[in-house]
């Protein structure tokens, strides 16, 4: 092909874009739009794998049996968002297994807040309110992303998570009418979360270059800050009906922008994470390493088996 | 005859929590997602079983009781679960096989348990039937895909049979509750289910071109309370919570 | 050794409505395929009957020959009702 056939097929893509029409596998798309979604759609898939971590932690040592299987039943669904994801990169032409191979070896990122350490049961509640809570903000968004794959794996994922920032929520709400010592828990888990949470959105927009791309591509459907702003303005009244104080001295409506006024981010710190220097980057990367390493006599003795079985079938039909 | 019917519904239910708390631990490190997933589909359904039990249970204690203080509160002896469910994760193959050997043994005690006397206990392994037969289906899909897959999986999976052998057999020893129950016609006699047990795990071993061990010396304890040296540790995950912060909700 | 190929999913959420695509999943074969398709997409529900059908014995029609392939049935019209003009007093047709 042509430079100029190229550019056409290009504009003609762009403009189906612009009319909302979605792209679906194995139609023709810029190079750059392919590679790019392989990465944000994989970066997503690992952030929800990687995530099953912290919270998994958790299970054995839930207080009750009712949080236990919420917990558990919240973890698996985390679980089935990354294989919905991984499935939907993988119609752009790559395999799971190259994109696990991707996050083994640090090529691929996940979200940062991951690696933070559950310590309490209330980071449960945390990790559930608000963690979960600004992921669904960009997620409802997605549901209207121009890829096909994507789009439709967003829908499912934002039906399925409709129970996650409810049942932290509510953890969070019995530990504050609870005893002085549980409210103590819950308030200083927001404490070491309300940052880390900020900062799920990314760098301030003025530095996150990527963005007017991603938004014709309805990769983004509103920038870093907007979304930032969003959650905060959402979250804040949230916090009030807990009687949780959010860690933000800073913290004020603002009556004229109609929106809360809100510190600055340690923007030191998100890099330290992102860079991998975090608390946690280290055991969560190798824990994932290890279960695909111990799994894979597993998974070979499964494909073997299947195979040995096709050739009886073979065998019997001849 | 509450005290004898609360303890045999213990030597039921602890199986599950024990096996339930056991699978937990593996979520989230499974050898690929879709496993994963299904590992933990199976330790819900036996968390639900237990809570179903345990709520049976607090009802017959009453004075406040709860699953939850069923569950979390009493002391290691108290847990009446076989030793075979509290054995750890040592690898996939372990894991598949503890639930194989386990869920066999599980399907036909479930079986005769619906026709329990004690309208409660019947109408909870009715309803928890339908899962353990996917259980039992799951797991036996397993052992003969790793029991016929490569040298090694046939070689680790035989390990794990060996060496969980010797746990089989407590599943058909009787205790004193159980012999109550029998007597009341609500109690299952587990002793009658060996045979039958024994027949469906060699056919599934042959199948995986496995071999029943003829090990003759057994492992027991678990239902008298006597546990293994997991079952601490186990208790002291289970119960971290409740006994760090007592008379809490959560 | 090679990976666990992937595979379609699709399910009928009850009866009277046909098989619908949901997603698909990786599995070594058809059984563990439908295994997991059970695990991964009916854990609410969701469905009376599985298919799973390997992803790579699915034909496709390529998107780059849509042009002739479904556009010439788009000037059919006569394949619609609209397309008969009735008088109005007949309500229903």
């Amino acid at each position: 092909m042509s430079e100029k056939e190229v550019k056409s097929l290009e504009e003609i893509f762009e403009a189906r874009i612009a009319r909302d029409e979605k792209i679906e596998p194995k139609e023709w798309m810029p190079e750059k739009y392919r590679k790019t979604h392989i990465r944000q759609i994989s970066q997503h898939a690992h952030s929800e794998v990687v995530g099953m971590l912290p919270e998994g932690n958790w299970i054995t040592r839930a207080p009750s049996l009712r949080r236990k299987v919420a917990l558990l039943a919240k973890i698996q669904d985390e679980g089935g968002h990354g294989l919905y994801l991984y499935s939907a990169a993988e119609t752009l032409g790559i395999s799971r297994d190259e994109l696990i191979e991707q996050l083994h070896s640090g090529e691929a990122k996940y979200s940062s807040i991951f690696n933070y350490p559950a310590v309490t049961w209330a980071d449960m509640g945390t990790v559930g309110w608000l963690v979960d809570g600004a992921a669904i903000m960009n997620q409802v968004a997605l549901m209207g992303t121009s890829y096909g794959p994507y789009a439709r794996a967003m829908v499912r994922i934002c039906k399925e998570e409709s129970f996650h920032q409810r049942q932290g929520y509510e953890i969070l709400l019995t530990l504050c009418n609870g005893t002085p010592e549980q409210k103590e828990m819950a308030q200083d888990s927001i404490n070491r979360w309300w940052w880390p949470s900020l900062m799920m959105f990314g760098p301030r927009d003025a530095d996150s270059p990527n963005t007017e791309q991603s938004v014709k591509w309805k990769l983004k459907r509103k920038t870093n800050d907007e979304l930032r702003q969003a959650f905060v303005d959402q979250t804040v009244p949230q916090a009030n009906i807990l009687g949780l104080t959010i860690p933000d001295s800073k913290l004020k409506w603002n009556e004229e922008r109609k929106h809360y006024d809100f510190g600055d981010i340690d923007w030191n710190e998100f890099w330290q994470v992102v860079k991998g220097h975090g608390p946690c980057n280290k055991q969560r990367i190798d824990a994932r390493v290890k279960a695909h390493k111990d799994g894979k006599w597993v998974r070979d003795a499964a494909m073997a088996f299947a195979e040995k079985q096709e050739n009886k079938e073979v065998k019997l039909a001849i | 005859m509450n005290n004898n019917l609360i303890q045999y519904i213990y030597g039921i239910a602890d199986n599950s929590l024990i096996l339930g708390q056991r699978l937990g631990e593996l979520c989230g490190h499974g050898p690929s997602i879709e496993t994963d997933i299904a590992l933990t589909n199976i330790s819900l359904d036996l968390l639900g079983q237990t809570r179903s039990y345990f709520q049976y249970v607090a009802k017959l204690q009453g004075n406040g009781a709860n699953e939850d203080t069923v569950a979390f509160l009493r002391l290691e002896r108290e847990y009446k679960n076989v030793l075979l469910v509290e054995q750890p994760n040592t690898d996939f193959g372990y894991s598949i096989t503890r639930q194989f050997l386990f869920d066999v043994f599980h399907l036909a005690l479930l079986e005769e348990l619906q026709k329990s006397k004690d309208e409660m206990l019947a109408a909870i392994a009715k309803k928890s039937i339908k899962e353990v037969l996917y259980h039992t289906r799951f797991s036996s899909d397993w052992i003969k895909r790793l029991g016929d897959g490569t040298e090694e999986s046939h070689n680790r999976i035989q390990t794990a049979i060996n060496d969980l052998w010797i746990f089989t057999d407590e599943l058909f020893h009787q205790t004193d509750a159980d012999k109550a129950m029998i007597a009341e016609g609500i109690g299952v006699d587990v002793t009658l289910l060996k045979i039958n047990y024994y027949k469906k795990v060699s056919s599934i071993l042959e199948e995986a071109t496995l071999q029943t061990p003829s090990i003759e010396y057994f492992q027991k304890g678990g239902k008298q309370g006597v546990h293994s040296e997991h079952m601490g540790f186990i208790l002291t995950e289970l119960q971290y919570m409740q006994r760090t912060y007592p008379n809490m909700t959560w | 050794m090679k990976n666990w190929p992937l595979w379609e999913v699709f399910i009928r959420s009850k009866n009277g409505l046909e098989h619908r695509h949901c997603g698909s999943l990786h599995a070594s074969d058809a059984t563990m395929a439908l295994e997991n398709a059970r695990d991964v997409y009916t854990r609410r529900m969701e469905g009376v009957s599985i298919w799973v059908v390997p992803s790579a014995q699915i034909t496709a029609t390529n998107p780059e020959n849509n042009g002739e392939t479904f556009e010439p049935a788009m000037d059919k019209a006569y394949r619609h009702p609209t397309f008969y003009e009735l008088p109005d007093e007949l309500k229903h047709m």
